[in-house]
């Protein structure tokens, strides 16, 4: 048990270490900016007066590391910060925002994951019969396909020519339940289409690699039953990879609200991250950037944890 | 112990005439061209053959079973009266684990790494065959003591990378046992362990299968194992029967040319050459440490090799012969002691030797397959090292390539253009001896160069490597867990175990007892071509040799 | 030669038909100018015209003919994205390779700093760098390639690995060959195969990207045409079921789904066709 205790410390402190990591890129990359940016924010007609005031404003008259002191333990206070454009509380823009986008992102999850897990196993189960053939195409395509694109083609149909649902998905604060879930289908629906189909390839890939191992042709001459050889013997050592396969697509979904978000008009965190690029509102993208890659850094290292716990090899170590 | 006791007078398994084909290189190809064998109940037959005879296949193929990508064309196999491959899949099914069992060359690969072994025992028998858990348990421990396991009671409780190798294997046949099977097929079950522990494993599938009169089918590439364990001998190549004979008539007087060949291959042997006296070593190791990291592999190694000899370096796995090599090499740092060329330290680490210093050590591989680059002509392959140290040129570096293949008893006319994929096993090995050959090299590190191969083709490399050494001079120092290589073409011998040298010394002295213990022991466990061999290696351990070498 | 073509026609439909996709993108790419009637960002009519007439698929927001911009998209959608991958594969592909036979600190230098890039979405990661530097072409290609080039680096590492440990390369370094050898003759011409499935993988990738960058206003900036803000300019249209706005996100699809089925084959056919 000591080993697999190391390593799970040794995968936490990895991720503790990314998260520090990321924070100060994220910092940093404002510094990046050629020349001074304050001026080139304000622009080269500013006085030099507007724009000692704006340095001040930032901060930028600080040095860099007392600044980023200041920001993270801001942060971790929940002072994210004010925003440029409005100079409202960043914490406040956000808030409501981040439930949005978290819940759009769990519905997705929630529908995706089952439908993938199992239609990857019915695929590796019947690898090259027709079903699976017409499913790895699908799959192969949905992959290829832009966000917008699917997005605009279920507006097409199911808003447009059907009207069964809104095309644009804007909530009230005041919306009950089921008019938010009515206004999520199909954001969800997009989401999950190219989720699924990454999720379902990956799963068949892993499993017919595992089918293929020389304990799953012993079974077989042992005259284990298939369903017995697919739940007993194969799924034990899939969990690992499946594991990995689902925290990988959950935190690509994640990320992948931003377009929808966007498309639907959907309150989320994505869509004021890029409303603040547009506006180049630093402090607000500085703040989106930093949830958002935390919580993939979060999911990316639960992901090596689970799938580190579910190693049998490390499970019941020699000794 | 439920066996049907229907027709006890009609074999047990008859095969007619099969047919199997495998796909690959996008068309089907004959693996099994129409063999017919017959097997009674109880009986062992033995199936051997080199690679690519098919004999895995049949193997399978007796059980109802084929790969993917693999299929029967033709032919029947008849079972206790039941066609396999006309049976229902579900009855076929039923039949494996029950009244046909295997056991498979890796033990380790084979068991699934998330249960316990004692489940995957007796899961069969519980499942298939309708027996009660408590019993099942039992009855395995009792296999598990049959088989000389250590702590029969307990050891089902551990995971599969918990045990050891030789005793894994042990309890896979144990697991085959389960259900008191008529019929087992061993495929090679011994082939990836070492030979000390090879005679254990063999000791108890011997006594298993007579203990409970099961039949089996024993696959290996390896006629002296063979010859312990089979009733009968039937000789495969290429998918056909070569010789079919009772295990005595069959060592005593075969008939088919190609199985005297075979038998013949144990017994080349190359005229020892003395020690030349008061000349400087070639190459000598003193007193070398190493390690892996945190692991120590190599203790206070020494070894010397002299101009023109043979130095065999022979050792089990994990006794530290190939770290050697790669310590010659400079692959491998040294922690502690030197290596010395000529009497002058060569640098520990090989990029800090001069390219002359390169040039005068050359080395062969184990597997020529990955040792010659997919992507080059033979032609660049070999003329790398001329161009590189000798700096030979256009038509002057074609001649030499040329002669070195013709050296290697290749044809250069046919040979030169092509790429390694279109060459056969033991070719691609020549290539690799010419590749060493190109640089004029004084010293050539041989790296268990005969392990990857078919006895016949070995013994063809080996007579290669001699015929060289006469020619040009070039010392050999060769690493090897192989008896019989030792053998056949060694000057200078040293046994290693466990990263130290335990003993050393001129051929013939060491091959003449009294022996120390390891070298005894090791020498001992070489399968012998008489059928009596583990009879009487046994009896005579029996009376005061332990079983398994000691730390 | 003779060969190829014979694969070429056992490749299985899709795979051929990605092919013949693949091909007429890159014609239309190059003879742009020649097959659209109408000027890039040339104005020439009122905006959103109905298709048909005098404008083959009528006209965008600002009254530009929609063809002309899907052909002058195709040049200018597929040449960036096509660059950026080139240049994500001599950087990635470059370090990966090296740190693969190197080894030791280089190895373990480069992909630290590469598992610090990969922490962070790459979306994000774009969006934050983009908001500083500002979105020209040159900045999207740039970011984005480095951005790419992480896991074109992780890739071409652990394809160099599996060569690198083989013994050719091992009797290659003992001779006592440099690292150009050892990286142009002995793992390179090794790891091609799965490179190259990699970098068609890859341009799809940047490819999709990109145009969702410039789908969110943030990529290539107009008045250049470009599928991925072709769209967003558009996009009202779809409420009145009008589908001229799917036709730039149609073509989007078509090259990506068509990239990835010649990929697919070519994986397959790499593998060794184990499935039968």
């Amino acid at each position: 048990m000591k080993s697999l205790f190391k390593l799970l410390l040794q995968r936490l402190a990895l991720g503790v270490l990314s998260l520090f990591a990321v924070s100060v890129i994220i910092f940093l990359a404002v510094g990046m900016l050629p020349g001074d940016v304050a001026q080139a924010m304000l622009g080269q007609s500013a006085t030099a007066q507007t724009v000692a005031a704006f340095r001040a404003q930032l901060g930028l008259d600080l040095p860099p590391l007392t600044r980023f002191g200041q920001w993270i333990w801001h942060f971790l206070q929940g002072d994210l910060g004010t925003s440029l454009a409005n100079q409202r509380p960043i914490a406040e823009l956000v808030g409501a925002r981040l439930g949005n986008t978290l819940s759009l992102a769990a519905l997705a999850a929630l529908v995706s994951v089952p439908l993938a897990l199992f239609l990857g196993m019915l695929a590796a189960l019947y690898r090259n019969s027709w079903f699976d053939r017409l499913l790895n195409t699908s799959a192969l395509s949905a992959v290829s396909f832009p966000e917008f694109f699917v997005a605009y083609l279920l507006i097409l149909y199911f808003s447009v020519k059907l009207s069964w649902f809104p095309s644009i998905s804007n909530l009230a604060p005041d919306a009950s339940f089921g008019e938010v879930l009515e206004r999520s289908v199909l954001p969800v629906a997009t989401l999950s289409l190219v989720v699924i189909a990454q999720m379902m390839r990956m799963t068949r890939a892993s499993l017919i690699n595992l089918l293929a191992s020389p304990y799953i042709e012993m079974a077989r001459l042992k005259g284990i039953s298939q369903s017995r050889i697919i739940f007993k013997h194969a799924l034990p050592n899939a969990l690992a990879p499946i594991v990995n396969v689902v925290a990988l697509n959950l935190a690509y979904l994640v990320v992948g609200v931003v377009v929808v978000e966007v498309v639907f008009v959907y309150p989320g965190l994505g869509q004021l991250l890029v409303d603040s690029v547009a506006k180049r509102d630093i402090p607000v993208v500085q703040a989106c950037s930093l949830i958002f890659a935390a919580t993939y850094v979060l999911l990316n290292t639960l992901a090596d944890v689970l799938s580190i716990a579910s190693n049998p090899r490390l499970m019941h170590p020699k000794g | 112990m439920n066996k049907p006791l229907v027709n006890s007078a009609s074999p047990l398994l008859t095969i007619r005439d099969l047919q199997i084909e495998g796909h690959y290189e996008d068309a089907w190809h004959p693996l099994v061209k129409g063999i017919d064998l017959t097997l009674q109940r109880g009986e062992v037959l033995g199936l051997i053959g080199e690679s690519g005879a098919g004999k895995s296949t049949l193997g399978l193929a007796a059980m109802g079973y084929t790969r993917d990508g693999c299929r029967i064309t033709g032919g029947s196999v008849q079972f206790d009266g039941m066609n396999l491959l006309k049976l229902a899949p579900d009855d076929l099914r039923k039949l494996r684990g029950t009244r046909i069992a295997y056991v498979a060359q890796s033990a380790a690969a084979s068991f699934n790494p998330a249960h316990r072994l004692i489940d995957q025992h007796i899961e069969t028998a519980v499942t298939n065959a309708g027996i009660g858990r408590a019993q099942a348990e039992a009855e395995a421990i009792e296999l598990y003591r049959v088989l000389r396991l250590p702590n029969p009671e307990t050891i089902g409780q551990r995971y599969p990378h918990q045990v050891s190798g030789g005793q894994l294997q042990r309890i896979m046949t144990a697991m085959a046992m389960a259900c008191y099977p008529d019929l087992i097929i061993f495929d090679e079950p011994t082939t990836a362990l070492d030979v000390t522990t090879q005679i254990e494993v063999l000791a108890a599938i011997r006594d298993a299968v007579k203990r409970y009169g099961s039949a089996a089918i024993y696959i290996s590439h390896d006629l002296a194992v063979v010859a312990q364990m089979a009733d009968r001998i039937m000789v495969l190549r290429h998918g056909k029967l070569v010789e079919e004979a009772e295990t005595r008539k069959m060592l005593a007087a075969p008939e088919e040319e190609y199985t005297k060949s075979l038998w013949a291959v144990r017994c080349f042997r190359t005229e020892p050459k003395p020690r030349p006296r008061s000349e400087l070593p070639l190459l000598e190791v003193r007193k070398a440490c190493a390690s892996y990291g945190q692991q120590p592999v190599l203790h206070d190694v020494s070894l010397s090799l002299y101009r023109g000899q043979t130095l065999a370096v022979i050792g089990e796995s994990g006794s530290g012969k190939s770290s050697t090599a790669r310590l010659i090499t400079g692959l491998l740092p040294a922690t502690a002691g030197q290596v010395l060329y000529e009497g002058n330290p060569l640098p520990i680490d090989f990029r800090k030797r001069s390219k002359e210093q390169l040039r005068r050590i050359q080395m062969i591989y184990q597997i020529p397959d990955t040792a010659l680059n997919p992507r080059q002509r033979i032609v660049d392959i070999i003329g790398r090292p001329l161009s590189f140290y000798l700096g030979l040129k256009g038509k002057a570096l074609r001649d030499r390539v040329a002669d070195l293949l013709a050296m290697i008893e290749l044809d250069p006319d046919k040979f030169m253009e092509r790429q390694p994929r279109e060459l056969s096993g033991g070719q691609k090995q020549r290539i690799c001896i010419a590749r060493a050959l190109a640089a004029d090299p004084q010293l050539i590190i041989c790296d268990e160069v005969t392990s990857a191969l078919d006895q016949l083709v070995a013994e063809g490399i080996l007579k290669l490597l001699d015929r060289v050494q006469q020619q040009l001079g070039v010392s050999y120092l060769f690493i090897t867990h192989d008896v019989a290589t030792v053998r056949a073409i060694a000057d200078e011998v040293v046994v290693m175990q466990r990263g130290r040298v335990v003993d050393h010394g001129p051929r013939k002295s060491i091959f003449t007892p009294p022996h120390q213990d390891y070298t005894g022991l090791l020498f001992s466990s070489e399968p012998e071509m008489d059928p009596e061999w583990l009879d009487r290696i046994l009896d005579q351990r029996g009376a005061g040799q332990p079983l398994v070498a000691q730390p | 030669m003779k060969r190829l073509f014979i694969e070429l026609i056992r490749a299985p439909l899709s795979a051929q038909f990605g092919m013949a996709v693949i091909l007429l993108y890159i014609l239309v790419a190059l003879f742009a100018p020649v097959l659209a009637p109408f000027g890039e960002t040339e104005v020439v009519g009122d905006g959103f015209a109905p298709w048909g007439g005098q404008f083959l698929l009528g006209t965008d927001n600002l009254g530009r003919d929609m063809f002309s911009r899907l052909v002058f998209g195709a040049r200018n959608t597929l040449g960036i994205a096509f660059l950026t991958t080139v240049l994500a594969f001599l950087l990635g592909g470059t370090c990966g390779l090296v740190a693969a036979i190197k080894g030791g600190w280089v190895d373990q230098g480069l992909s630290r700093v590469v598992d610090i890039l990969m922490a962070i979405p790459q979306l994000i990661f774009a969006l934050l760098i983009l908001s500083v530097v500002g979105t020209t072409a040159t900045s999207l290609v740039l970011v984005i390639a480095l951005l790419d080039a992480t896991r074109v680096f992780r890739l071409a590492r652990a394809v160099a690995m599996t060569v690198v440990v083989q013994d050719f390369v091992e009797a290659a370094r003992l001779r006592g060959e440099g690292l150009w050898w050892l990286v142009t003759r002995e793992v390179l011409p090794n790891a091609a195969a799965p490179l190259i499935a990699e970098f068609g993988l890859r341009f799809c990738f940047v490819f999709l990207f990109i145009s969702a960058l410039s789908f969110l206003g943030l990529g290539i900036q107009p008045p250049t045409a470009d599928w991925g803000s072709m769209v967003r300019d558009n996009a009202v249209l779809i409420t009145f079921g009008d589908v001229s706005p799917l036709l730039p996100a149609l073509a989007v699809a078509l090259i990506t789904v068509s990239v990835n089925f010649v990929v697919d084959w070519m994986l397959h056919k790499s593998s060794g066709l184990k499935e039968c």
